[in-house]
């Protein structure tokens, strides 16, 4: 097994994550974008802990899974409350921030 | 050698259809079931990857807790369960050159930093109890944070998503 094609992967993988984030209105799909994007990474520090034989990569990978996790929890109770409040969670609609 | 090869082909030829689904699909639910697709792909790539301990994670956090969370999150925002035409920004195309010469460029590094190396074989395998050792060691006070981190975001949920 090639080390590149594991990265490569990863790659790809965090290409497509970021093609959603722009492309999607939808919050709960931009969401689930940001969730491809992590696993790209994940699979990173996993392709380099196999390379370097070390326990780093697992262990990071261990806790990017559980930051995601909280990420996830935190991020639809925002979309439930901007529901809540606008009935929609367009993004383009949540425009106040803008200049 | 050669099977893994096999394996590892055949895995990300589907985890990319799957992912190019979950980014281009004008149904909620149908984006959830394809990302569903994509995590066990990670998942079985990490098997390949000798690290079984973080696929087994990947399946019960990834594909238990977090797709529920997802489910849950279309049901309860009432996003159009059939098809929608409203998913995509106006200037979704945007998004397509910004992702092309991303990956464009990240190909570029990878290619140019590790040509064709190989992976190690396996003679230094990470073992499950090493990487307990290593949590529960030197990495202790991440763990501990990470913790309170959990909690946060419960409460947080939980306050945010109340009622009144």
């Amino acid at each position: 097994m090639l080390v590149n094609q594991f990265l490569l992967l990863a790659a790809v993988l965090f290409c497509i994550g970021v093609y959603g984030v722009i492309a999607r209105k939808n919050a709960v799909l931009v969401l689930m974008s940001i969730e491809l994007i992590l696993n790209a990474v994940n699979l990173n520090f996993i392709a380099f802990a196999l390379r370097n034989g070390s326990t780093d990569g697992h262990t990071f990978a261990l806790y990017v899974i559980a930051i995601a996790a909280a990420e996830v929890g935190v991020g639809l109770g925002l979309v439930l409350l901007v529901y809540r409040n606008r009935k929609t969670i367009s993004l383009d609609d949540l425009s106040e921030m803008k200049g | 050698m050669i099977a893994q090869n096999i394996g590892f082909a055949i895995i990300a030829a589907v985890m990319i259809i799957a992912a190019v689904r979950v980014v281009t699909t004008s149904n909620v639910v149908h984006a959830a079931l394809w990302l569903v697709v994509v995590l066990s792909g990670v998942a079985a790539q990490y098997i390949l990857l000798a690290a079984e301990f973080v696929a087994v994670t990947q399946v019960l956090v990834y594909i238990g807790a977090v797709m529920v969370l997802f489910l849950f999150g279309t049901m309860l925002t009432r996003s159009r369960i059939g098809r929608d035409s409203g998913l995509n920004n106006t200037y979704w195309k945007l998004g397509i050159p910004v992702a092309l010469v991303l990956f464009a460029a990240m190909a570029v590094a990878l290619v140019n930093s590790f040509g064709d190396e190989r992976m190690p074989t396996d003679d230094n395998i990470v073992s499950t109890q090493q990487v307990s050792d290593q949590i529960f060691g030197p990495y202790l006070l991440p763990f501990w944070a990470l913790s309170f981190v959990l909690l946060a975001a419960v409460i947080g949920a939980i306050v945010l998503a109340r009622k009144d």
